[in-house]
C-alpha cells in the first residue's frame, strides 16, 4: 500500500461516553487513527474494547442520548463528520462510506423485498429511476454472487440463507461505489465454510472495485488474511497498530502478545494447555489515567498504574504500540520484554 | 488410547435417529419428517473427550440432546455405563440421570436469574441426594472451589457475574452428582478469546481429577484439536468421519472434513498468503428433504456419479477411523487399502 498517499479518512482524538444511570462509561478513549485509499485496516479486540463504537461514531450512528461523542474530528472528502449538519451526513452514509453490520438476520427489514432495500440507496443517494434502480440492482446481486439475480429481488429476506443475506447487505453496501466500506464482524454469525466464501467475495471486490475497507473482528485468523494494517483495540484505546505481517511476527505490546497466543492452531504443532490472559477487561467508568491493560498484565511494573502510556514508534515503520516497556529507560528488567 | 481398546466404551450409540415431525394444513397432518440425527453410530471410551464438530444445522447438538433423553429418540440405542438410555420409562432414567449432565451454550440462558448461585447448585443435590443441610452447603463451597469461584459469591444471582463466570456455575451445577459423562454443548461459543482458554482450561483440569468423560460439541476446529482425543466430523444429520485427533487434523479423508479443515483462516500471515482453501459452493441442504445418495454429493468438488444415487457405507479404516465415502469404497479401490483411496486425493 502507499504510504506517502493522504489519508482518506482521518480520526483524530475521537471521544465517545455512554451516560447511563451507573454513571458514565467511558467506551472510546482518544483514538486516532487514517485510512488510506485502497487499504484493508482490521480492527480487532474483545466484546467491550470500543471498536464497534468507534466505527458507529464515525457516522453518528448512535443513539444520542445515552451516546455522546465528547471530542475529536473525523475528517473525510475535506469535512468533518463530527460537525456537518444531519442533511450532509446523510449524503455520505451508505453512499460514500459503506456499512455492513455483524447480524444480517437484524439488519435487513423483514417486511420489504431485496429488491425494495437494495434500490433505496441508489434512488435515493444517485436519483435513479426506478428502471434504472432496478436494472442496477440486479448488477449488484450478480456482483456478489447471487445466482438467479433477477427472479431474487422480489424474495424477502427469510427466504435467503445466512450466507445469502451477508451478500445482499454487501450488496448493498457496495450500491453507490463508496470510498469507504467499514465491515462489523461481518462473518461471525456464519459457518466456516459460508465465511470462507464470503472472504474470497471480499478480497475479488476490493480488486475489482479499489475501495478502502475497515474490517472489525475478534478473529486474528481473518485479519491475518486480509488485512493490510492492524489496529489492536483495548479498553476503548488503540494499544498497538501496525502492517499485519509486523503485529504477527513480532507483536509488541503485552495484549497483543497474549492474544496471539491464547488462540489454538488447527495446523502446525499442538500446544498441551492453552495461554490464559487472567481476569476480564475493565469497565471504564472513567477516563483512562493509567494503562488499563496492567492488572491482566504480567509485566506491569510501578510506571503502569501512574500514567497512560501514548503510542509509541518502535523501529519497523507505521509500527506502534502503548506500553511503558516500550520505553528502555524506564524498564525494570530488559528480559521481561521479551518474556 | 492403546489401553482403550481393551476396556468397554462407556458411551456406545448405535444407529440413532432423531426425526422432528413437520405438521401442516388445517388437522396437522404428518407431512414429513427433519430428519436432525438420521441413523448415527459411535463409541466414548471412559476418560476420553470426543469432539463433535460441523456447521450449524447439521444436527450436533440434536445428538447431544437425544443420547441425554432430553429427546424421545426416533430410533435407535445409547448405553451408557452398561445401561440404555434411550427406551426405558422415566422412573429408571430419573435414577440414572446423576451420572449424566450437560453444560449448556448459553450461560445466560440456562441459569434461572431467580436464583442464587448456591440454589442454582443445591438444586441437583436436593432433587437426588438426601443431605444435612450442613453437608449440602459444604458440597457447594466444594464445587465452587473447584471451578474458581470464591465461596463469598455463593448468594449473588446470576447477573451479577461475566459470561465467563456464568460458566463456571454451569459447570459447577453439572458436576454436583459427580457425573461420569458430560455432554458439552458449544460451551465456549458464547465467550470472549480471552475467556475461552480459561475456561477450557478449567473443563481439561476437571476431567483428570475427575476422572470425566466428555462428549466436546463445537464448531470451533482449533479448540476441538486443542481439547478431544477423537473427533466425529458431522454433515447434514450423518457423521462423515471420525478419527483420532492427529490423524484428522493432519489427513482429513473425507472431502468434507477437508474443505472444513481447510476453511479456517490461519492467525500467520505467512501461512495464510500460501493457503489453499477449498471454498464449498452453496449452502447446506434441508435436513427435511436431503439430497439422494450422499448428503454432501450437492456441494462435493469430488463428486461422481455413484454419489448421486447411493448412500456410501460407513468404511473402517482401522485405528478407530471410520469415512463414508464412496471416494474409498470397495469398488473405486480395488486394493481396499486405504493408502490406495488417499492416492486418489
Amino acid at each position: 500500500m502507499p504510504d506517502t498517499a493522504m489519508p482518506i479518512l482521518d480520526v483524530k482524538g475521537l471521544k465517545t461516553v455512554f451516560r447511563t444511570r451507573g454513571g458514565e462509561v467511558h467506551a472510546v478513549n482518544s483514538v486516532d487513527f487514517d485510512l488510506r485509499p485502497g487499504e484493508l485496516l482490521g480492527v480487532v479486540g474483545e466484546s467491550g474494547s470500543g471498536k464497534s463504537v468507534t466505527m458507529m461514531s464515525l457516522l453518528r450512528l448512535l443513539p444520542s442520548p445515552p451516546a455522546e461523542m465528547r471530542d475529536g474530528t473525523v475528517m473525510f472528502d475535506g469535512q468533518d463528520l463530527l460537525k456537518i449538519s444531519p442533511e450532509e451526513l446523510r449524503k455520505v452514509r451508505g453512499s460514500k462510506i459503506g456499512f455492513i453490520f455483524q447480524d444480517p438476520m437484524t439488519s435487513l427489514n423483514p417486511v420489504y423485498t431485496i429488491g425494495f432495500q437494495l434500490a433505496e440507496p441508489l434512488r435515493a443517494h444517485m436519483g435513479l429511476s426506478k428502471a434504472q434502480a432496478r436494472s442496477r440492482s440486479i448488477e449488484l446481486l450478480q456482483l456478489v454472487g447471487i445466482p438467479d439475480a433477477e427472479r431474487r429481488l422480489k424474495d424477502y429476506p427469510h427466504q435467503f440463507s445466512g450466507g445469502m443475506r451477508q451478500r445482499v447487505m454487501i450488496a448493498i453496501a457496495l450500491a453507490c461505489d463508496p470510498q469507504v466500506l467499514i465491515a462489523d464482524e461481518p462473518t461471525t454469525a456464519l459457518d466456516v465454510t459460508i465465511q470462507a466464501q464470503i472472504i474470497e467475495l471480499v478480497k475479488e471486490l476490493r480488486h475489482k472495485l479499489g475501495m478502502a475497507i475497515i474490517w472489525i473482528t475478534h478473529d486474528l485468523g481473518v485479519i491475518a488474511g486480509i488485512a493490510d494494517r492492524v489496529m489492536v483495540m483495548y479498553a476503548g484505546q488503540v494499544v498497538e497498530e501496525g502492517p499485519v505481517g509486523e503485529i504477527f511476527r513480532d507483536p509488541q505490546h503485552p495484549y497483543t502478545q497474549a492474544l496471539l497466543k491464547t488462540v489454538p492452531a488447527v495446523r502446525g504443532p499442538r500446544a498441551e494447555r492453552l495461554q490464559v490472559i487472567e481476569g476480564q477487561p475493565p469497565i471504564m467508568y472513567e477516563a483512562p489515567v493509567a494503562c488499563s491493560f496492567r492488572n491482566r498484565c504480567q509485566f506491569a511494573f510501578d510506571r503502569c498504574s501512574q500514567a497512560n502510556p501514548a503510542l509509541t514508534g518502535i523501529s519497523a515503520p507505521g509500527h506502534r504500540a502503548a506500553c511503558f516497556l516500550l520505553d528502555k529507560a524506564s524498564t525494570p528488567e530488559p528480559e521481561a520484554a521479551n518474556g | 488410547m492403546a489401553e482403550a481398546e481393551s476396556v468397554n466404551p462407556l458411551v456406545k450409540v448405535r444407529d440413532l435417529k432423531m426425526y422432528f415431525p413437520i405438521h401442516s394444513g388445517l388437522f396437522r397432518t404428518h407431512v414429513g419428517d427433519i430428519k436432525a440425527v438420521d441413523g448415527i453410530s459411535f463409541d466414548i471410551m471412559p476418560g476420553e473427550t470426543l469432539g463433535l464438530v460441523g456447521e450449524s444445522g447439521c444436527g450436533k447438538s440434536t445428538v447431544g440432546r437425544s443420547i441425554l433423553r432430553l429427546y424421545d429418540v426416533t430410533s435407535g440405542t445409547v448405553e451408557i455405563n452398561g445401561s440404555e438410555i434411550a427406551h426405558v420409562d422415566r422412573d429408571s432414567l430419573r435414577s440414572k440421570r446423576p451420572m449424566m449432565q450437560m453444560i449448556f451454550q448459553d450461560p445466560q440462558a440456562s441459569l434461572n436469574p431467580r436464583m442464587t448461585v448456591a440454589s442454582i447448585i443445591g438444586e441437583p443435590l436436593d432433587e437426588h441426594m438426601k443431605l444435612s443441610s450442613d453437608e449440602r452447603l459444604a458440597r457447594i463451597y466444594e464445587l465452587m472451589d473447584w471451578v474458581g469461584l470464591n465461596r463469598a459469591f455463593a448468594k449473588r444471582y446470576p447477573h451479577e457475574f461475566s459470561g465467563g463466570q456464568r460458566q463456571r456455575i454451569g459447570i459447577a451445577r453439572a458436576l454436583a452428582l459427580n457425573p461420569k459423562f458430560i455432554v458439552c454443548d458449544e460451551p465456549i461459543a458464547a465467550l470472549d478469546v480471552s475467556i475461552q482458554a480459561q475456561v477450557v482450561n478449567l473443563l481439561e483440569e476437571l476431567q483428570d481429577r475427575l476422572d470425566l468423560t466428555y462428549l466436546f460439541i463445537s464448531h470451533d476446529l482449533s479448540m476441538v484439536r486443542h481439547i478431544a482425543d477423537r473427533v466425529a466430523v458431522m454433515y447434514l444429520g450423518r457423521i462423515v468421519e471420525v478419527a483420532s485427533r492427529e490423524a484428522l487434523f493432519a489427513e482429513p479423508l473425507h472431502p468434507y472434513t477437508q474443505a472444513l479443515l481447510s476453511a479456517v483462516p490461519e492467525p500467520d500471515p505467512e501461512l495464510e498468503r500460501h493457503r489453499k482453501p477449498i471454498v464449498l459452493q452453496g449452502d447446506v441442504p434441508s435436513p427435511a428433504n436431503p439430497p439422494k445418495g450422499c448428503n454432501f454429493s450437492t456441494r462435493c468438488p469430488k463428486v461422481m456419479d455413484i454419489c448421486r444415487q447411493i448412500e456410501p457405507e460407513v468404511r473402517d479404516f482401522g485405528g478407530g477411523r471410520q469415512v463414508a465415502c464412496h471416494l474409498y469404497s470397495e469398488n473405486m479401490t480395488t486394493t481396499a487399502e486405504p493408502t490406495a483411496g488417499q492416492t486418489k486425493n
